[in-house]
């Protein structure tokens, strides 16, 4: 072991440049949102804000706090309507084998490959006959598509997992179905849930293709067109597109501090999203 | 120390259901109804399925069937046209190349972001300080959003300032015009994606690899292989049937890839990086008058496409699952 520590050290250092080269274009993005506005076209571009500004962020607090706003409780709406739908679904599936179920699995598994363009068209053309264009719960409800299939494999997953004992001790002490499902299985199912949520708000804010067939002309815009909008209108003021894409990317990292390990998990277990 | 408790639930779980499956339910009679009961809880999904998927996508094969105006769009009433939506659109002078550039872009998105993906994911199963850490980082790029990561790229490849060409020009290279210049609009978005979706290949390969057990390794080491020849004689073989996979849910996601073209080049200059996605969504809302008809049309094909792949994908997982 001792004579091994240099060698893997040196294996420690190129993970690290492997990283680096990775997510330069992070680092990027954030250095540009510190680069006043003299300094953008610079040549060659500064490499560190030396002269760093805050005028990028002044911009997003001024221009882009409603999309902000709209992203959040879009977000919020489609997560709360991810989890009631696919918790129990996923419950059925695990543990009551219900006749028809695996043509169900099926089913999510097809939906997921269904090309966002498709949806957003079909729902373009439903949602002008119904009216709701340019509202929060017509957004929420298409956002909800991409999360929706994903969340019931991932709660079927995790639910199979739950001692059948720990299930038939509460059917014993004489609860229902649905009081089971409601004060046994949702309790344990605490990283499940925490998992799910995570993702269905992540893929909501991160949404375009809905927002800008769905939402693009209302009131109600999410912060991926406050952006969008940002690199039609104003191409000089980088600072501030980078500014607002850092706060964009907060979810992301968020993400990733807090659910580490579930995020590869997520990724691995059905290998779901686009 | 969650998944370590989460693993354990479930291989006590499994145990538990193949110990209490045999007494089950005393009698068959009460049997059937009670697992048509479970249906009240997947009922929601289910409406939600026919309501959310499965109607909008019939609503796009009436699009595409139908010569609409945006006037019988809103109204309703618009003449049934057979296939001549399909027609106008096959037989346009833009579909050779559209099809073209979607089939090369998620040719070589796919062949880099894999063996990237595959290089990285043999260097991060060495485990060395930091490696979990560094692995989690990487995966930054896949979680981003799209309109993050493609204005930045956008920045990075701009043709007066942005960094790609101020390196290039360091060592001598004269300015090229990424995303304005028709002859580098598609490899700039492939790089783009390329970059995105490295990680999702990185993690999927990472755990299939996990999944080899150490002892085969051991014996070849006793045979005294090369790294070289372990990888090739034993690693790739065993990783093949993930690979496959790896690489059929990539095709699916490729396909479909929307976001980061349009936020980019607008599939520009001139259609030089259209694929079927954004060319659907410039007929259907990128001009001033919609044509839904041919952007419905398109989006089908691009359907038929994806569903020949997933259906693919579904055989081959149910065949390792069998195994």
């Amino acid at each position: 072991m001792t004579t091994s520590t240099p060698r893997v050290w040196w294996k420690t250092a190129v993970g690290l440049v492997l990283t680096g080269l990775m997510l330069f274009p992070v680092y990027w993005m954030i250095n540009v949102s510190f680069t006043r506005d003299q300094d953008m076209r610079a040549s060659p571009p500064h490499l560190v804000p030396t002269n760093g500004t805050l005028d990028g962020y002044r911009a997003v607090l001024d221009q882009q706090l409603p999309y902000l706003g709209t992203s959040f409780l879009v977000g919020l709406g489609t997560v709360a309507l991810t989890v009631a739908l696919a918790a129990p679904a996923g419950y059925a599936l695990a543990k009551l084998r219900p006749p028809g179920g695996p043509a169900l699995s099926f089913v999510l598994l097809i939906a997921q490959m269904i090309p966002g363009i498709i949806m957003a068209m079909g729902f373009y053309a439903i949602y002008l006959t119904l009216g709701v264009l340019n509202t929060l719960p017509g957004l929420i409800l298409a956002d909800s598509t991409l999360a929706v299939p994903f969340a019931v494999l991932i709660f079927t997953a995790f639910m199979s997992g739950i001692p059948d004992e720990l299930l038939q001790a509460a059917v014993v002490d004489g609860a229902g179905r649905l009081r089971t499902f409601w004060s046994v299985v949702l309790p344990v199912s605490r990283n499940s849930i925490v998992t799910v949520s995570l993702f269905a708000f992540l893929w909501s804010w991160s949404d375009f293709i809905f927002a800008s067939t769905l939402a693009g002309g209302g009131d109600h815009q999410p912060i991926t067109l406050g952006i969008y909008h940002y690199i039609g209108n104003n191409n000089q003021q980088w600072n501030a597109i980078m500014a607002t894409a850092v706060v964009a990317s907060i979810p992301a990292a968020v993400l990733l501090v807090l659910a580490q390990r579930y995020v590869s998990m997520g990724v691995t277990a059905g290998a779901v999203k686009d | 120390m969650t998944p370590t408790t989460q693993t354990s639930t479930a291989t006590r779980g499994r145990g538990g259901a193949a110990t209490a499956a045999p007494p089950g339910p005393p009698a068959s009679r009460t049997r059937r109804p009670r697992r048509w009961l479970a249906w009240n809880f997947l009922a929601p999904v289910a409406i939600y399925l026919v309501a959310f998927y499965a109607y909008p996508l019939y609503r796009n094969v009436e699009l595409s069937l139908r010569e609409y105006t945006v006037r019988s769009f809103v109204q309703g009433g618009a003449p049934f046209a057979g296939l001549d939506n399909y027609r106008t659109v096959l037989t346009d002078p833009a579909f050779w190349p559209t099809l073209t550039h979607t089939l090369v872009f998620t040719a070589a998105s796919l062949a880099f972001q894999f063996s990237i993906g595959m290089a990285l994911a043999l260097f991060f199963r060495q485990h060395f300080p930091l490696s979990g850490t560094l692995r989690a980082l990487i995966l930054v790029p896949w979680l981003l959003p799209l309109i993050v990561s493609a204005s930045t790229w956008s920045w990075l490849l701009n043709s007066d300032s942005g960094l790609v060409n101020a390196a290039l020009g360091a060592v001598g290279i004269d300015q090229v015009n990424w995303l304005t210049s028709p002859g580098w609009s598609l490899t700039s978005v492939i790089i783009a994606n390329i970059w995105i979706g490295i990680p999702f290949n990185l993690v999927v390969l990472y755990s299939g690899l996990q999944a080899i057990p150490v002892e085969v390794y051991e014996a070849s080491a006793l045979d005294g292989a090369t790294g070289w020849q372990r990888f090739w004689s034993i690693t790739f073989p065993l990783l093949r049937p993930v690979s496959a996979i790896t690489l059929l849910l990539g095709l699916i996601y490729t396909l479909k890839v929307f976001d980061i073209i349009w936020i980019m080049t607008r599939g520009g200059p001139t259609d030089s990086s259209a694929t079927l996605a954004t060319w659907s969504y410039r007929l259907g809302f990128g001009n001033l008058l919609p044509e839904f008809g041919p952007a419905a049309a398109v989006g089908n094909l691009l359907i038929v496409m994806a569903l020949i792949a997933g259906l693919v994908y579904i055989r081959i997982q149910r065949k390792q699952n069998l195994r």
